[in-house]
């Protein structure tokens, strides 16, 4: 093993790329699983969801991933506050959350993955945009465009999100949700209909995390399942609920699973987060910034 | 449920389980059950055409799988998404053991049956004295990363895979396939025996305490570390001891094979189409749906039977709760009124 620092360099900063749309990926399992206890394992179903519908405007119209991505979020979240209406009306409104509610976003899950299989088959989807190919250099440094727009991309759905959970009335509502239904019902807010909302967002997170994935690498459906260790390894590293523990624990397991793919082979990389999320578990359950 | 189960509850406390009444009942179940086994056997023999014994042995792994499922996920309420991680381990087992020295396939089930059963015990340690969802979690990951572990691990074929060639006769039965029927009919018989076991005894009272509500039930005095540490064990080894036999059965294994994700989604739908409640359930709904999808893979295509488990799994999770069980349960309580 050569350890040279350009490689390290390299390393941290192609770890630091990838945390950052891992961000992306799992911001709206925050929202779900941490905020609204919602879990949602059909989160990266999604997510490919997200990425075919990108494909296929941008390889039949030529538009840019991002933006499609952007028009497609009211779509997404009418998806999402559907979602949630079903769920509440058949699981969540009879305590019956825990095995049913699983089993039917797992189905979901299932469903979405092997529908994508019969209408699109297993080959290999991908984009075409100008910023994926070219990389910037600054010295020893690389940052390839690929990787860089998502990243910033990500960050600025953070930012969004974030002041939108802090300043907005509905925003403190949907973390009032978290913390006491009863005082948001006397606040007259209903929190069905502030969960609603919340799980609408979280759902419509999935069209640019989608979006991001296809840019990065091309996708087939079951790419998706990769990402559920991943995705909740995060959630619960970072702490549940909190977004900017979202952000940092996105990107040290950026950087783990960078250091992993360079020093000891890409095909250990998947192992990482779910080492990640034992240790956790087992030490820190309450994350890094939980509260 | 939390009405219905609550007579169980009391049970509990009173130490009075149910077979302490009727301790002949088990024995007549078991006796039962191995009678069924043997018309089962003989009935498909009589046909004399080996892919009954094929397609057969198919539907009998999924009702090994999913009654171990339901004795996890139907008696505590906790979901386990890993199914096919277990089922792997135990075919994995087979097939390192089987490189490094040749054993009988009965002994090949319990080493199976324990690397299984320790990987229950250990995710569960680890996860489940926090909250219900972070151990499925876990087990949806530990599936991923045990098939990168099998990947990178070449002696066990890495990701080409690893063939096994399989005797084509055995002393006892004839053809081979008939062999590993009989097995898995074995095994069958042993797992719906622990399941209904485990269901009308102190276990199964505590079982049934930890899924209504687990606080009440750890305020009572119910030690549910350790009876969901019992659960896990044992539905890990059942899984196990299913996929055990399976590369005799398929000849060569790749990882994506003993991983797949049908596995998964199959114990658990069967259990849930069928009723989680008891023993019954998921046979009913591994036959019924395991025998589906034979018909399914050979008539349209294995895709669309996929399909149709994940929608029928959704429709029953929204519409019908408490499974087939459920649904004639309701009927005849109908008539009684």
């Amino acid at each position: 093993m050569d350890l040279s620092f350009d490689l390290l360099v390299n390393a941290v900063i192609a770890g630091v790329l990838l945390g950052g749309f891992y961000a992306a990926v799992t911001i709206g399992v925050s929202i779900s699983f941490g905020i609204l206890d919602i879990v949602n394992i059909a989160h990266p179903a999604f997510i490919i969801l997200g990425s075919y519908i990108a494909y296929i405007l941008n390889s039949s119209f030529g538009i840019d991933p991002i933006i499609i991505s952007i028009i497609m979020l009211p779509a997404f979240y009418l998806l999402g506050a559907g979602v949630y209406q079903i769920y509440y009306q058949a699981f969540e409104r009879y305590g019956q959350e825990s095995l049913r509610g699983l089993s039917f976003f797992f189905g979901l899950l299932f469903v979405t993955e092997v529908l994508l299989i019969l209408v699109f088959g297993v080959d290999y989807r991908y984009v075409e945009a100008s910023y994926i190919g070219p990389s910037w250099h600054f010295g020893v440094m690389d940052f390839p465009l690929r990787m860089l727009v998502p990243c910033l991309t990500a960050l600025a759905m953070f930012g969004v999100l974030q002041l939108f959970l802090s300043r907005t009335f509905i925003g403190r509502a949907i973390t009032a949700v978290a913390q006491d239904q009863l005082a948001l019902r006397l606040m007259a807010a209903s929190p069905m209909r502030i969960k609603r909302i919340a799980f609408g967002i979280s759902i419509a997170t999935t069209a640019v995390a989608g979006a991001l994935l296809i840019i990065i690498q091309p996708v087939e459906p079951s790419v998706g399942r990769e990402y559920i260790g991943r995705v909740f390894a995060i959630c619960v590293l970072g702490g549940l609920g909190s977004l900017p523990g979202t952000v940092i624990a996105a990107m040290l397991l950026g950087v783990i699973e960078s250091f992993t793919s360079t020093f000891y082979g890409p095909s250990w990389a998947p192992a990482v987060a779910f080492g990640v999320l034992l240790l956790t578990l087992a030490f820190r359950p309450s994350g890094l910034l939980g509260r | 449920m939390l009405i219905r189960s609550s007579p169980r509850l009391r049970q509990e406390t009173n130490r009075e389980p149910r077979t302490g009444r009727n301790p002949l009942s088990q024995y007549l179940f078991v006796l039962i059950v191995i009678a069924c086994a043997v018309v089962v056997f003989f009935g498909a023999r009589a046909i004399g055409n080996d892919y009954v014994f094929f397609a057969g042995y198919t539907v009998l792994q999924y009702v090994v799988l999913a009654t171990a499922w339901n004795i996890l996920g139907g008696y505590t309420g906790y979901v386990n998404f890993g199914s096919a991680a277990f089922f792997a381990m135990g075919a994995y087992a087979t097939v390192f053991f089987h490189k490094l020295f040749p054993l009988p396939i009965p002994v090949l089930i319990v080493i199976g049956a324990i690397v299984s059963g320790l990987v229950g015990f250990g995710m569960g340690y680890l996860t489940l004295r926090l909250r219900g969802a972070f151990f499925a979690i876990a087990t949806l990951a530990l599936a991923v990363v045990l098939q990168t572990f099998v990947v990178n691990w070449d002696y066990v074929g890495g990701s080409r895979g690893a063939y096994i060639i399989r005797p084509s006769e055995n002393v006892l039965t004839g053809p081979y396939i008939q062999y590993l029927f009989l097995l898995m009919l074995a095994l069958v018989v042993l797992g719906l025996v622990c399941a209904r076991g485990i269901e009308r005894s102190q276990l199964g009272c505590g079982f049934a305490a930890i899924r209504d509500d687990e606080l009440a039930a750890e305020a009572c005095g119910v030690p549910t570390l350790r009876l969901k540490l019992i659960a896990t064990t044992v539905s890990g080894a059942l899984m196990g001891m299913a996929g055990a036999p399976f590369p005799y059965y398929i000849g060569y294994l790749q990882p994506s094979s003993a991983f797949g994700l049908e596995y998964a989604v199959n114990s658990i739908a069967m259990p849930m189409i069928g009723g989680t409640t008891s023993w019954v359930g998921p046979l009913i709904g591994a036959i019924l749906l395991g025998s589906l999808q034979q018909i399914a893979t050979v008539t349209i295509s294995s895709a669309v039977n996929l399909l149709i488990v994940g929608l029928l799994l959704v429709g029953f999770v929204i519409i019908a709760p408490n499974g087939i069980v459920g649904l004639v349960q309701d009927r005849l309580r109908g008539k009684d009124k």
